[in-house]
């Protein structure tokens, strides 16, 4: 069989989740060694035509142009993997859907007649099929080790879908909620980062976004118990993930 | 080659942050234009950041840069304690000082070894330098991972650390894990007196450039998390509450991006200003290699950046050496700071320039307005100007290595134009 070809793409992002692939330090040469790196423009300036076997997508759809590339980009690529909450939920820049994208350019532009944009930013498969979503702002590197090598041998990628405060468990950490009163995301956040913000006693602020089945409003209240007032409450769900509708429902 | 035009174009530019392109227009012998294009799509930060709580900038700001995080969440910082009045100093200063440092051996070894050295060896890749040099490779890989030890214990993850907040830090790491740290850096250090060595090696395009040049001043050492002035090539020191005195973005028809200028000119942030402004306030050993490697008191070649970067990560692991040396965990990690009404500003260097931010609180903790003004909108138009002269010196060449240079002289700069905040997109004209 031929080497696997890897494509990594982005849109409108920050480059943090396509800036993972080159914190594998690890597990770099070797994952080289695996696949034929087609496309990566960050880190390569060889790029190959596609059709590419898997494909890793950073970002957002922000403009019509990016509109129109996604449906290339998925035309061309036997696998899409939708990368960090940019491309699975609008990223920190879907605040623009709340407000008014006009009036957000008048305040950064002089000339915001010059802007090219759409009125919302809006995640990956909002146009185009994906094959998988991995969460994150950014992506956690161990999860993406796994979903290459999962997708590189074929198979589904066995990643959980439960909450941080699964893993917090894990860890054996003490809960942050419950011991020092500090409002936290926990219960209703995706799991993924290892719970990464209660190992420094600091609450989850929810950058891998919703978890498949969250009990938002049995938490709303025990936030505000925490010392949240309701103005804090509705702005600690709209962060980066934001556009998912995940907690809002 | 009378009334010959050549147009030189790169639809997407390589190894850099963010997207964009280039188009250079010779007509005559003469360039007509030189322009990096930005495409990268814009985020609205300052816009989406109004009406967020005073506390939030550190957070929503990171996200601008997936590679330089820390630089947007210490401006942030700077600016938002410099608006409520406080002043950070001690252990806690410190300890921003060393996870900034982890930033700074992180991305130079990132843009070193990954994005700017194929460029010196004619390789499209690390990873096809890898292939003939795998050493290499994995000494730059050793370097980075080191510089990401760092962010991911004192910040508690390597992109968008989550430890880090207004008035210092959630928790403050313990000293055994510290001194573990400074297991993992020892050897990193060498790895980085051989990058020095390495780099100093290359060949390097003639280019003296005359931009002025502009860096954060900080009297108690070479200038990384803050500082007390903003120092300049031509003319006095300013104070950093006068930078947008100073500093005016504007927009410039011909270009794809606001254009900032100092006092009206063209200038230049980042490494090369650093080490000519700062420089004697290096480690001797940085300046015995930045001797041996070739530099004077002063660098204008921006080939040369790729020295000054490895003279900078020599230093940054020695500081962090230092810092972890006398660390005492700061107790408390942070220092409460109360909202108040008014304006902050503030300044860090970024590992590609200096980085300010503004913002105007109101006395309910939230955010009037924002404005940050990245590295990058500054070094646009120096930028530019060394497009210009590099093609304008090398018209002989022919159309493949004349573009190959001119995307050289970009990635001199280690552009990051993920930075959108301030970018525009603008549709070109084609005569
Ligand atoms: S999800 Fe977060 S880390 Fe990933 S690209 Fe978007 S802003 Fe950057
Ligand atoms: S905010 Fe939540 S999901 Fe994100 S790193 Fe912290 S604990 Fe993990």
């Amino acid at each position: 069989m031929d080497t696997p070809t890897l494509a990594v793409f982005k849109l409108a992002s920050c480059d943090g989740c396509q800036l993972t692939v080159l914190d594998c330090e690890d597990e770099l040469l070797a994952l080289a060694g695996r696949v034929r790196i087609a496309h990566f423009l960050e880190a390569s300036s060889a790029v190959r035509p596609g059709p590419y076997d898997v494909t890793l997508v950073e970002g957002s759809i922000t403009t019509p142009a990016d509109a129109e590339r996604i449906r290339q980009i998925r035309a061309e690529s036997k696998v899409l993997v939708a990368i960090g909450a940019c491309a699975t939920a609008g990223g920190i820049q879907a605040l623009r859907n709340f407000g008014d994208v006009a009036e957000f350019a008048s305040v950064v532009y002089a000339r915001p007649d010059y802007i090219d944009t759409l009125a919302t930013s809006t995640a990956i498969a909002d146009h185009v099929p994906v094959d998988f979503e991995l969460r994150g702002c950014p992506i956690d590197r161990r999860q993406l080790l796994e979903v290459l090598t999962a997708f590189l041998a074929g198979r589904k990628p066995d990643l959980p879908d439960t909450s941080v405060c699964t893993e917090c468990k894990r860890r054996g950490l003490t809960c942050v909620l419950v011991a020092d009163g500090t409002p936290c995301l926990g219960p209703v956040t995706h799991a993924g980062c290892g719970a990464l913000c209660p190992a420094y006693r600091r609450g989850c602020f929810g950058c891998f976004g919703p978890m498949a089945s969250p009990n938002v409003a049995a938490l709303v209240p025990r936030l505000r118990a925490a010392g949240m007032s309701e103005d804090e409450v509705g702005r600690v769900f709209r962060t980066f993930n934001a556009a998912s509708g995940g907690w809002s429902s | 080659m009378s009334h010959r035009a050549r147009q030189l174009k790169v639809s997407s530019l390589a190894r850099v942050e963010g997207e964009g392109a280039l188009r250079v227009t010779v007509r005559d012998g003469v360039v007509e234009r030189a322009d990096l294009q930005i495409y990268e799509p814009p985020r609205f930060f300052e816009a989406l950041l109004r009406g967020r709580g005073y506390t939030e900038p550190p957070d929503i700001t990171a996200r601008i840069c997936g590679i330089c995080p820390v630089a947007y969440q210490t401006s942030a910082c700077n600016a938002i304690e410099d608006a409520c009045g406080v002043r950070i100093d001690g252990p806690i200063r410190e300890l921003r000082r060393l996870l900034y440092c982890g930033e700074w051996i992180s991305s130079h070894a990132l843009h070193i070894y990954l994005l700017h050295a194929p460029d010196f060896l004619g390789y499209p890749d690390a990873i096809a330098l890898a292939a003939d040099h795998r050493e290499i490779v994995e000494r730059g890989l050793l370097l980075k991972k080191a510089g990401n030890a760092i962010l991911e214990l004192v910040g508690g993850r390597a992109i968008h650390p989550v430890n880090v907040r207004v008035g210092g830090f959630y928790a403050a790491p313990g000293r055994a894990r510290l001194d573990h740290l400074a297991g993992q850096l020892r050897p990193a250090l060498d790895a980085a007196i051989e990058t020095v060595r390495w780099v100093a090696g290359f060949g390097f395009p003639d280019l003296e450039t005359d931009h002025e040049l502009l860096a954060v001043h900080d009297p108690a050492g070479y200038a990384i998390e803050g500082g007390t002035t903003v120092r300049r090539s031509a003319g006095p020191d300013f104070e950093v509450d006068a930078f947008s005195n100073h500093v005016v973005e504007e927009q410039v028809p011909y270009s794809t991006a606001l254009h900032a200028a100092l006092d009206g000119g063209r200038y230049l942030t980042g490494p090369l200003a650093r080490y000519t402004l700062n420089h004697d306030q290096l480690s001797p050993l940085a300046l015995g290699l930045a001797a041996d490697a070739g530099l004077g008191s002063e660098c204008r070649n921006p080939f040369r950046s790729i020295v000054v970067r490895a003279i900078e990560t020599v230093y940054a692991v020695e500081e962090a050496l230092r810092l972890i040396a006398s660390y005492q965990p700061p107790e408390p990690s942070y220092v409460v700071v109360p909202a108040r009404d008014g304006v902050g500003h503030g300044l860090s260097e970024a590992p590609r320039g200096l980085l300010y931010h503004r913002y105007e609180i109101g006395a309910d903790g939230l955010i009037r307005s924002a404005t940050i003004v990245p590295p990058t909108a500054q070094n646009q138009a120096a930028i530019e100007e060394d497009l210009r002269r590099t093609v304008a010196a090398n018209l002989h060449l022919g159309d493949e290595p004349l573009t190959g240079l001119c995307e050289r002289t970009i990635r001199n700069y280690d552009p990051c134009i993920s930075c959108s905040t301030h970018f525009l997109e603008l549709t070109v004209e084609r005569s």
